[in-house]
């Protein structure tokens, strides 16, 4: 990317949300439990491809990178992720409603 | 003491941006050892490198396109990504 | 939940609108983390304290630890003098909590103006200033700054004139990078405190230059 032209800078700011600043600590975490390190997420990251990074969010691609880590890792199989995932949609239609309280 | 980066194009996670492989630039200071990157990102054993932190001039980078051609980069490269590496090791 | 009060406020303490968030339709990797997180607690591996406090502990840095660093080089020349040598030992004797970042400093002078860049991903020296800004991570600032500096910072209001060198520093590896501004004139015999104040975050970046006054 370094080099390429671009247009200008945009320079919209948000504030970050809850479920961001979760996928951060997760990446933390998960770091300093030895599961990955952040070049691990960085080859994660820049194995989705160019597309990913106009499509996803930031901490979209984070959390992506994250979860593509653990499951190399072996923290969790992809089953376990799979039936993980139904359980939390069934909670709810909102971030707040699939908390698990 | 003045270095060429390697021009390599390998696949996969490297730290050296395309932007800076085959130019020549000075190390501006010695940072250290650290684990390579090219190994960590695949959770291998990973060699502790010397790591450098070399100054291209953009004249060197960009040629004629550069802005100002006496303003400089600086980035860090791993030894094993300059010419000869071990000799500055 | 402790964190829920983060949201639902409209807009947060800084001013800017929270991104959408708990009360639009769930998305796919809103459904991924919650899903990571409790499955990462079930296996004993984090605990929901942890994930917690790990945010509190990123909410409480800050550009003004930064800038207490900048306003104590501009009146401590030996604070200066170490900080340029070794910024990861100095701003840790300082009393910052930096975990294992390896911080650079590059000194602003009336010759040589610094900016910093991360063309790779989005490394910036978060352990002492907190989070990016999102125009430091977006394709435009990363593929741009190593090119044309001075046309984007002249997006960000900073001209530099012919007889400044521009030096970019691409945060390619294992160091962090942090821009001593040069201290502003006329401002003789201020404290420490009241200098820090004129330290913004893009002037540790390099996309700013430190307010020249108190505002």
């Amino acid at each position: 990317m370094g080099g390429d032209a671009a247009g200008p800078v945009p320079t919209d700011q948000h504030d970050f949300a809850l479920w961001e600043k979760r996928v951060d600590a997760l990446m933390i975490l998960g770091s300093a439990r030895g599961h990955f390190t952040v070049d691990g997420l960085r080859r994660a990251l820049e194995d989705m491809g160019e597309q990913a990074f106009e499509d996803m969010t930031y901490y979209e691609r984070w959390v992506a990178a994250v979860n593509q880590n653990l499951i190399e890792a072996g923290v969790y199989t992809l089953e376990e992720l799979g039936a993980k995932m139904a359980t939390v949609t069934a909670r709810g239609d909102t971030y707040g409603a699939a908390q698990d309280v | 003491m003045q270095v060429r980066i390697c021009d390599l194009s390998p696949p996969g996670h490297i730290r050296t941006p395309k932007y800076l492989r085959g130019k020549t630039g000075v190390i501006e200071r010695v940072l250290g050892r650290f684990q390579s990157p090219e190994q960590r990102a695949y959770a291998l054993p990973a060699p502790e490198k010397q790591l450098y932190r070399v100054r291209f001039s953009m004249a060197e980078l960009w040629g004629d396109g550069a802005e100002a051609p006496e303003d400089t980069l600086d980035a860090e490269i791993y030894e094993h990504w300059i010419e000869g590496g071990d000799h500055a090791a | 939940m402790p964190h829920d009060h983060h949201d639902h406020d409209g807009l947060s303490p800084s001013g800017h609108p929270y991104r959408v968030d708990n009360d639009a339709p769930l998305s796919y990797w809103q459904t991924m983390e919650i899903a990571i997180r409790e499955l990462m607690i079930e296996k004993g591996e984090i605990t929901a304290a942890q994930v917690a406090s790990q945010i509190d502990a990123m909410d409480a840095r800050s550009p003004a630890n930064g800038a207490q660093v900048v306003a104590r080089a501009w009146t401590d020349p030996d604070f200066k003098a170490a900080l340029l040598k070794d910024a990861t030992k100095a701003t840790r004797e300082m009393g910052f909590d930096i975990g294992p970042m390896n911080l650079v400093a590059v000194e602003n002078t009336k010759d040589v103006h610094n900016v910093i860049v991360c063309t790779l991903c989005s490394c910036y020296p978060r352990n002492l200033l907190g989070l990016p800004p999102d125009w430091y991570k977006t394709r435009e600032y990363r593929s741009r700054t190593v090119k044309e500096p001075r046309k984007v910072l002249a997006e960000f209001g900073v001209v530099l004139p012919d007889s400044v060198t521009c030096r970019v520093h691409d945060s390619t590896a294992d160091m962090r990078y942090i821009v001593l501004p040069a201290r502003p004139d006329g401002t003789d015999g201020m404290s420490a405190e009241a200098l820090a104040k004129l330290v913004t975050r893009d002037a540790m970046i390099g996309t700013g230059l430190p307010k020249s006054r108190e505002p």
